[in-house]
């Protein structure tokens, strides 16, 4: 490589380095704002901020639905089998809202340590199957790793 | 193999292997796209979560996978432009920016389709969307660059550095739904673990990335044929195959 090329890559390369090392800096600032959401173990351990309007992340705790006759309240538990906050939320939910289904929920803690949120959205994981496998899978009451305690009560 | 690279530098020499090839990959990926769609429409299973709304994924995620790679390859192409001068690096990061932009296009607006019934919303401001939505300025960024600015070679120096700048964009694109918590979910195609999905839904989906990777190298060649014929208007040989097209 004669020297004037080699010269330029160098200068590209100081480029690419640079910037690249600038951005990583910059998003290892910025960590925190990024996620999306946090998740019940980061609330229970005051890591979010208080009073002001946050997502909360997690599983729909299994058992933990609870649906107002007169109303469209829903009360439910987000966990992430470690520590599980409360949620209450008035209006329709996704399709996908389930028992064990990853939701993520906007809105804020309130005074009661109740978490009320304006917005449920449901999570979808990279998972997918054919009905008919689920249906086998659960009868011989097996399913792919890491699934088990979350497609019992949603392949119905 | 240095003469190999050297004469894919010569626009001349691309012009003449890239029209033996075209029709080649035309017809192979005109196959693959209708044999992928078909196979992935009809005789997929549905999901058991998601039901038949899953199938957007025949279509997002290879459009997804070009967007990306698109990127690459014009980050690539403008490095070998601004070291080695050649000139149809810079041809490449010019045919390449429309055709990339129009697929994170696509990948966006279908992932806004599948997002409102299986989300609950269109859009959300988590970090995989909103790199993807860079992904797209960028593009527009190059493409910018190459229509307002006059002279050809300032044009490519311009652009080559906007991409090489733009490609830290890229792991963070495929990294985000790992770095931070996202609404999206983690990729279900990794090359180190079998895939999230059974054979019977990921093997079309297989034929269709390969069928989106043959259309993006056709388009890719006839963009780049096409600006290779009116930059070099002025040699000979241009001059002699329109003159013999003309006949």
């Amino acid at each position: 490589m004669n020297p004037k090329r080699k010269q330029r890559l160098i200068l590209v390369l100081f480029l690419v380095i640079g910037f690249s090392s600038v951005v990583a800096l910059v998003l290892s600032a910025l960590n925190e704002n990024i996620n999306l959401f946090y998740n019940p173990t980061q609330i229970a351990n005051g890591e979010a901020p208080e009073g002001a309007r946050i997502r909360a992340g997690g599983m729909v705790l299994e058992g933990s639905i609870k649906r107002d006759e007169s109303s469209l309240l829903v009360i439910f538990e987000v966990t992430d089998y470690n520590a599980s906050i409360p949620v209450a939320f008035t209006g329709i939910l996704p399709d996908l809202f389930r028992e064990g289904q990853g939701i993520v929920a906007m809105g804020r803690m309130d005074g009661d340590g109740i978490f009320q949120a304006d917005e449920v959205l449901a999570k979808h994981d990279e998972n997918y199957m054919p009905p008919e496998v689920t249906d086998a899978l659960e009868k011989a009451g097996k399913l792919p790793d890491g699934q088990d305690a979350i497609k019992t009560d949603a392949v119905k | 193999m240095w003469t190999f690279f050297h004469k894919l530098g010569s626009p001349k020499w691309f012009y003449e292997i890239s029209g033996k090839w075209l029709p080649w990959l035309a017809v192979l990926s005109a196959i693959l796209l209708v044999a992928g769609s078909v196979w992935a429409l009809a005789f997929a299973p549905a999901d058991y979560q998601q039901g038949n709304s899953f199938r957007i994924i025949y279509i997002h995620v290879p459009a997804a996978f070009l967007a990306q790679s698109c990127f690459i390859m014009m980050a690539i192409s403008g490095a070998i432009g601004l070291i080695w001068k050649m000139k149809i690096a810079d041809v490449f990061v010019k045919a390449a920016a429309p055709i990339g932009a129009s697929f994170t296009f696509l990948a966006l607006l279908t992932g806004a389709i599948w997002g409102k019934p299986t989300w609950g919303t269109w859009w959300i401001w988590d970090a995989r969307l909103t790199s993807m939505l860079i992904l797209l300025f960028l593009y527009f960024g190059v493409m910018a660059l190459q229509s307002a600015i006059e002279d050809a070679t300032t044009a490519a120096k311009a652009s080559a550095i906007l991409a090489l700048v733009g490609m830290v964009n890229i792991p963070i694109i495929k990294y985000s739904v790992e770095w931070w918590n996202t609404l999206h979910q983690p990729a279900t195609f990794t090359l180190t673990e079998k895939p999230a999905m059974p054979a019977e839904m990921w093997v079309p989906l297989l034929v269709m990335v390969i069928g989106y990777y043959c259309f993006f190298t056709t388009v890719l060649f006839l963009r780049a044929r096409n600006e290779i014929l009116e930059r070099e208007r002025r040699t000979n040989w241009v001059k002699k195959l329109v003159s013999k097209e003309a006949a």
